[in-house]
């Protein structure tokens, strides 16, 4: 079977997997909190358009309504309130640029061949097509974890872990119609307090070592002192 | 009849080939203009470039004392050079006898000779200007060509060939297909066009301002016809990424035979698809300002991303079980 046996909304679904990869792309790269955040916005947005999609074309009704609350969630009310404590905390001019974005990239290529040569076997036992995104998702996860690894700004860590969140929840929907509705609930609302909690941890680590700069927190207490 | 029937397809060749130089300079007129326009100007006559070009070609070759016969050779080889890429591109026809040559590979090649040569002829009389912009031409084709190749492979690897008929050919054949690929690799494309033609973010054709001219600083020497030859060289570069972009990505309109009427409309489709680019290339270069030299790296490092991501977009999603 190749692509251009596919029905047309199915070619679409895979060109909005793609984007979504090049969404975490841009995530990693971003050197401005608030344009990151907006990349975030954009990856839910385009993980709610896929939902929709398999939706109308599977036949499973709950996935609206998981692709409203992927709507609501991941587009509207995280990155809102990220971007009131970005706002808060008085980082909305922040910029800090990778330290070796060329290396940092190839290694999220390298990931994302890896990811594939995983999902391969995956692939070949199945001949849905869009059992392909299996691989696009998880090099989503995979990126996610390397934006946490290489960023050491607390708010980019938290939209690295989210944007594993969103790799996650784009391989259940592409796989298997989407996880039971009682489980989808629960993750989001986990998500949701996360992000609470992160909005406090923001704070305290703000007032205890006065940056957002996560790796400060491996020196002792008294370095800092001395450095004011 | 016979000889008419094998005679008749090298006459389009041709005729291709001078369409592209006949179309040069009113591209750049049409851009001018619509520049004009955006920033509230009323701008020049549409024909303008071809008074400008007629005027240097009436004009005397002055050329410094210190200059080489290389410095002389130049204009010359660049203007061939480029022409001849640009015969390669199909431009209303697809099936002609110069198919044969139209490969993309080629296509870089030639470009890569004409650049070779203005770099040269850019240092050959010594000046400070010339040698600057020659390493910063240089630099920004370094890093543009790696991603327009890796961009034309991605296309070739749907196409399973690098010719450029064949690769129109099976996106004609396949239909509307939507595909990753082809996505990334049209992004990567118009970046990697932007940068070679020296347009705005990274280049101004319009400035002579000595911190940030490319390809200015390398002609600034020359004059009257070898200027001519230079600018028009540049003018038909345009046409061809235009023609690349437009043809092989949305080829549909084009010519498949040489029946009189799909020739007509291939010429009215592709001048209508090249007046489009254009108007969306004079938006993008009013609303964006020009980056510093030192920040085009990034951009066609994000060039080389988005067509690394349109062939692993191919392996991964296209290629069925």
């Amino acid at each position: 079977m190749t692509l251009a046996e596919l029905p047309l909304l199915q070619q679409l679904l895979l060109v909005l997997a793609a984007l979504v990869l090049f969404t975490s792309f841009v995530l990693l790269e971003q050197a401005r909190l608030v344009s990151a955040i907006h990349a975030f916005a954009w990856q839910g947005a385009l993980i709610a358009a896929i939902t929709v999609i398999v939706a109308t074309g599977g036949g499973a009704k709950h996935l609206y309504f998981s692709a409203l609350l992927t709507f609501m969630l991941k587009v509207l009310l995280i990155p809102w309130m990220l971007h009131r404590q970005v706002q808060r905390l008085d980082l909305e001019r922040h910029t800090q640029a990778l330290r070796r974005p060329a290396l940092v990239i190839m290694a999220a290529v390298a990931l994302v061949v890896f990811s594939y040569w995983l999902a391969l076997p995956m692939v070949a036992q199945e001949l849905t097509f869009t059992r392909n995104i299996v691989a696009v998702s998880l090099a989503i996860v995979l990126i996610g974890l390397l934006m946490m690894v290489f960023r050491p700004q607390a708010v980019l860590q938290v939209l690295g872990f989210m944007s594993m969140e969103n790799g996650l929840f784009l391989a259940a929907v592409s796989t298997t119609q989407g996880m039971p509705l009682l489980v989808e609930l629960g993750v989001a609302f986990d998500v949701l307090v996360a992000m609470v909690l992160f909005g406090v941890f923001f704070l305290q680590i703000r007032d205890s070592i006065e940056s957002l700069d996560v790796d400060r927190l491996n020196r002792l207490t008294e370095t800092v002192e001395n450095e004011r | 009849m016979d000889y008419l029937l094998t005679f008749l397809p090298w006459l389009l060749a041709a005729v291709q080939a001078l369409l592209y130089l006949a179309l040069a300079p009113l591209l750049a007129g049409w851009l001018r203009r619509i520049k004009a326009r955006l920033q509230n100007r009323r701008g020049p006559s549409l024909w303008q470039p071809y008074r400008d070009l007629y005027k240097l070609f009436g004009k005397e070759a002055r050329v410094a004392t210190t200059a080489s016969p290389l410095f002389r050779a130049a204009p010359y080889i660049v203007f061939v050079a480029t022409w001849l890429a640009a015969a390669t591109v199909p431009l209303i026809a697809v099936d002609l006898p110069t198919a044969m040559v139209a490969d993309i590979i080629v296509l870089a090649g030639l470009l890569a000779l004409a650049r070779f040569f203005l770099a040269l002829a850019g240092m050959d009389i010594g000046t400070a200007f010339g040698g600057m912009g020659a390493s910063r031409e240089m630099l920004v084709s370094a890093l543009a060509e790696p991603a327009m190749l890796m961009a034309v492979f991605t296309l070739a690897m749907t196409a399973h060939s690098t010719n450029l008929a064949s690769m129109i050919d099976a996106q004609l054949a396949a239909g509307l297909v939507l595909r990753p690929s082809f996505l990334f690799a049209l992004g990567a494309l118009v970046l990697v066009a932007i940068a070679e033609t020296g347009r705005i973010p990274v280049d101004n054709p319009a400035t002579h301002l000595e911190l940030t001219m490319i390809h200015e600083a390398m002609i600034l020497e020359y004059s009257g016809r070898h200027l001519a030859l230079m600018e028009w060289a540049a003018q038909i570069k345009l046409v061809l990424y235009g023609a690349l972009i437009a043809n092989v990505f949305f080829p549909w309109g084009i010519a498949q035979s040489t029946a009189p009427t799909a020739l007509a409309t291939g010429a009215l489709v592709i001048l209508l698809k090249l007046l489009a680019l254009a108007v969306a290339l004079a938006i993008s270069e009013t609303v964006l300002a020009k980056m510093r030299f030192f920040r085009a790296p990034a951009l066609l490092n994000l060039a080389l991303l988005l067509a690394l991501l349109g062939l692993l977009g191919h392996v991964i999603l296209e290629v069925g079980s």
